[in-house]
């Protein structure tokens, strides 16, 4: 019940949100509301959830029996913790977002409240179709958010988005389908392992788009840089975790033989692709671009610890999917307000902001600690457990790793350099006002999450895959 | 006394009652378009053919509730089975939103005529899909086609719709001709036309009728515009009245396909290995032309043309996979897609009776702010069209790929994810415009053509909308009782 809660109340509010006319500024309220409200209920659940047991809060009805679909939903550690992320950095992107005052505000407002409920539902299916359904259902809103509150070249940016996304997605509905008749049942819970290469392949890379990794990344920069900043606090922070949810609860309990084929290949465009994306991360002229491909590297970090094939690895994945969804978001949401108070967020007109904003510096420089985690912070637990897992795989991976955590630091110092110090910009004011309290109640909520974490990481990483021995977490009944 | 000598079969009127009520009142409303003054004309023709329509689709509910088991009926030419009482219902809906979406049209003249010829194609393709034997099959074919024709070309002042009618009456002539050729071929080969009697014949490998069931395919496949037989559609669909579009859209693919699989899976059995190879080529064939062309198209119904024959792809995809999974996928993609065309082109017709002109891509720009119901709605048709989940659309979809993958065909499936990758440039082009595009020239220009700015209210066209979202939508939520409803039906053909 109270999975299908946490689900169905934003969209609920949503619904509200279209139809009633209300009066304006009443939308943003609800929604505020309703997102609060929301983790609320996530924080009720996390308190009362047995993290050494198995899947729970489940609930389920038959959707049509024909094909063995049910409408199945439930948590396991690990998702309660991706959904605990989602409700967090959605609840703080709809709080920006009555901040900004967004205009066609019922629709806005509505429309950040169905993607938070779509995203909670992807990381609850226990049913394939399900979860082809939410994992859809994501797209429309981001869409639409994207293409009608973006910046100037947010079209091409959907399209490309689009194209891609959908592209990833049809492969897994064939996979789906294909897994699906041959299981003949769609329930994750029921169905068995399969040993095809191909039906893996399709969900694969159905992920891999949306994380994404090395070849599927084309889509990034434009749909991050262009989108408004809080849908891409959610897109980097909270979507591409969908990838992670897919990786942990679909490709490794379902496919184990093809896992292990292709492990090899996965593990090397991960390593490629953290490399790659922290290098280019080095050379962006904007903050957002720096964000988007760090994000790239850090997907690709978490990648390497789900497929190390270790419980460390993944217990790091898991940890540090959290923390990278905190870190990006915080850092989105600050572009987003040092993009609007000085109308650019390219470093070479920025500068100096550090003069008479004591606020802004430290928050920034906090965040930036996270980004390059420093040793004591909890990204530097998330890193170390991923690099630690996945070096029974073979120490160059782990090479690879530490290097980028060289290559963060030097990405994130210059990020803050650029905008704190060094000459002052041609669009940074001598005197204006640090960030106000309003600003301050939207990111200081992820900061604190950030140093509760710091104090005790274990709290995700030792209780995401409570209850099962061995070197892998069995999941609803199947063990790899 | 001659006539005590003939035997008359016994006539079953509870099965021909859906045809017969559509008849029936077809011929109140053309009494009406002569006796009933024109001041009230249109009020009277259009709730007459309104409630015809509704009582259709009724006898249709109650004749599948009574057909638990196939029976034939008057000297075996007609099935009363639920295969046939389903694609009815379905088909007597379709005519009902399209009255709906006719009600606000203000025709000058011929509206009497319009609403009759609705009801009467209506009632050609009730009959059309109980069809038994050839014979039959042709009669319902043509009822419902010429019908079709006039009303195509019924704005006598608008060249594209004279454009439309005769471009229609010639290629579907030619189809109907194709088709009758191949009747006969078979009736050469087997000496029988009930459908059931040609099976059992046991000619299958008869060169003769091999031919024929290669003509009657084509044949059907013009009706149902799958490609490459669907030159007609995009010029057709246009030029139409859009009310007669979208019935056109919906009902005319409902009956055609329900006869089609019913024809090929009972009258041809032992010829499946050859014909659902033939049926996979001809959805290849659509899925890559509609597509394609689709991508291309700025005028919506020129669009939404190539998207039926898209759509006609994934229905092929369930008749080849001939399996009672592929019957029920069938069937069950059917509602969904007729109430998304119904509801496409009824937003469509609010379009164009607001700017008076065709609407393009263009011209629907920013329309999702100002119309928001229409856009809203719009936005679910395109998304359920390209198979994006709280649609029917979706399930649809996953069906046609069921079926074809639980037939072994995986390839089909692949064809089908990459046409469905394609179609999306295009629907979602339709909502780019709707919400992305201000495009103020083009609004501006726009403003001058409705007086006042603000579109006539038309409750009976936002009642069409509406009943066609709820179906979309609908069809998502509540799948269940629905695929019970199309295994019952789709049972029927495989008993």
């Amino acid at each position: 019940m109270l999975t299908t809660i946490l689900i169905f109340l934003p969209i609920a509010a949503a619904l509200i949100v279209w139809t009633v006319p209300l009066p304006r500024g009443w939308s943003g309220g609800l929604a505020f509301v309703a997102a609060f409200a929301e983790v609320g209920i996530w924080v009720g659940g996390a308190a009362r959830f047995d993290y050494g047991g198995d899947l729970q809060y489940s609930a389920r009805h038959n959707w049509f029996a024909d094909l063995g679909v049910s409408y199945h939903v439930g948590f396991f550690g690990f998702s309660l913790w991706l959904a605990g992320l989602a409700v967090v950095v959605c609840a703080l992107a709809i709080a920006y977002g009555v901040w900004v005052d967004r205009e066609r505000e019922r629709a806005y407002h509505g429309l950040m409240l169905f993607l938070t409920g779509s995203i909670v539902g992807v990381f609850a299916s226990q049913d394939l179709l399900l979860f082809y359904a939410f994992f859809e259902a994501m797209l429309i809103p981001i869409y639409i958010l994207v293409g009608v509150w973006g910046g100037p070249r947010r079209v091409a940016a959907t399209i490309t988005f689009v194209i891609y996304t959908m592209a990833g997605s049809m492969l897994m509905l064939a996979s789906i389908v294909a897994f699906g008749i041959s299981q003949h049942t769609f329930s994750l819970v029921d169905s068995g392992v399969s040993r095809n290469n191909w039906i893996f392949l399709g969900f694969a890379i159905a992920f891999a788009v949306k994380a994404p990794l090395l070849p599927f990344h084309g889509w990034l920069r434009a749909a991050y840089t262009e989108s408004p900043p809080e849908v891409a606090a959610i897109l980097s922070g909270v979507v591409s975790k969908a990838a992670v949810f897919g990786f942990i609860r679909i490709a490794l309990p379902k496919f184990p033989g093809p896992v292990d084929h292709f492990r090899g290949t996965i593990l090397v465009l991960a390593a490629l692709g953290l490399a790659y994306g922290s290098l280019l991360a080095f050379r962006q002229p904007d903050i957002r671009s720096v964000i988007a491909y760090s994000s790239l590297g850090q997907m690709s970090l978490i990648v390497l610890g789900i497929f190390a094939g270790s419980r460390t690895g993944l217990d790091g994945a898991v940890l540090h999917s959290v923390n990278h969804g905190l870190v990006s978001a915080v850092m989105f949401l600050l572009a987003g307000m040092i993009e609007r108070d000085y109308g650019t967020g390219e470093f070479a007109r920025l500068g100096g902001a550090a003069k008479g904003r004591p606020i802004l510096a430290t928050i920034l420089m906090t965040a930036g600690m996270f980004t390059l985690a420093v040793p004591g912070s909890t990204n530097f637990a998330g890193e170390f457990l991923i690099l630690a897992g996945v070096f029974t795989q073979g120490w160059g991976y782990a090479a690879v790793g530490a290097a980028a955590m060289v290559l963060a630091a030097m990405y994130t110092l210059r990020v803050i350099s650029a905008v704190l110090h060094e000459r002052r910009g041609d669009t940074v004011p001598e005197r204006a006002p640090d960030l106000r309290s309003d600003q301050l109640f939207i990111v200081i909520p992820l900061v604190v999450c950030l140093v509760a974490l710091s104090v005790w990481p274990n709290a995700v990483s030792g209780h995401s895959f409570g209850g099962t021995q061995g070197s892998l977490p069995s999941l609803g009944g199947t063990t790899p | 006394m001659i006539g005590a000598s003939i035997a008359t079969p016994h006539v079953d009127w509870l099965a021909l009652s859906p045809a017969l009520a559509l008849v029936g009142v077809s011929g109140v409303t053309l009494l009406g378009a002569v006796l009933v003054p024109r001041w009230f004309r249109h009020a009277f023709s259009a709730t007459v053919a309104a409630a015809g329509f509704v009582t259709a689709g009724v006898l249709g509910g109650v004749l599948y509730d009574r057909s638990a088991s196939p029976t034939a009926l008057i000297a075996d030419s007609m099935t009363r089975d639920r295969w046939a009482a389903l694609a009815q219902v379905v088909i007597a809906g379709s005519g009902a939103v399209a009255v709906l979406i006719a009600w606000g049209a203000k025709r000058r003249d011929h509206v009497g005529e319009y609403f009759a010829l609705l009801a009467a194609a209506g009632g050609g393709m009730a009959f059309f899909v109980q069809a038994a034997n050839l014979m039959t099959l042709f009669l319902g074919l043509e009822w419902f086609s010429i019908a079709l024709y006039i009303l195509c070309a019924l704005d006598t002042n608008r060249a594209k719709s004279l454009e439309a009618g005769l471009k229609y009456l010639i290629i579907g002539g030619f189809g109907s001709a194709i088709l009758l050729f191949g009747s006969a071929l078979v009736y050469g080969a087997t000496g029988r036309l009930g459908f059931h009697e040609i099976a059992a014949s046991g000619k299958a490998h008869d060169p003769l009728l091999v031919v024929g069931l290669a003509l009657i395919l084509t044949g059907l496949a013009f009706k149902a515009s799958v490609a490459p037989f669907h030159m007609w559609t995009p010029d057709v669909y246009q030029g139409a009245p859009t009310s007669v579009t979208a019935f056109m859209a919906a009902a005319t693919k409902v009956a055609a396909f329900a006869v089609m699989y019913r024809l090929l899976t009972t009258a041809f059995p032992a010829n499946r290995e050859l014909w659902t190879i033939a049926v996979a080529a001809l959805a290849c064939a659509s899925l890559a032309i509609g597509n394609l062309a689709a991508l291309a198209q700025r005028d919506v119904k020129r669009m939404l043309a190539y998207s039926s024959v898209s759509h006609a792809g994934f229905m092929l995809l369930a008749v080849s996979a001939d399996s009672a999974l592929g019957g029920r996928a069938l069937l069950y993609y059917l509602i969904p897609y007729a109430a998304m065309s119904l509801g496409a082109f009824a937003v469509v017709a609010a379009r164009e009776r607001e700017l008076q002109r065709q609407v393009s891509v263009e011209s629907l720009a920013g329309m999702g702010w100002e119309r928001p119901f229409y856009g809203a709605a719009m936005f679910a048709f395109m998304l359920g069209a390209a198979g994006f989940p709280l649609t029917g659309g979706m399930l649809g979809k996953l069906y046609v790929f069921s079926a074809a993958y639980d037939r072994g065909w995986w390839w089909l499936v692949v064809v089908g994810v990459v046409a469905t990758v394609v179609s999306l440039y295009y629907y979602l082009g339709v909502v780019r415009s709707l919400y992305m595009r201000p495009s103020q020239s083009e609004v501006a220009e726009l403003r001058l053509a409705p007086a006042g700015g603000s579109p006539p209210r038309d409750p009976a066209l936002v009642l069409a909308v509406a009943a066609s979202l709820a179906v979309t939508v609908g069809s998502f939520v509540f799948i269940s009782p629905l695929v019970r409803l199309a295994h019952h039906a789709a049972a029927a053909l495989f008993a």
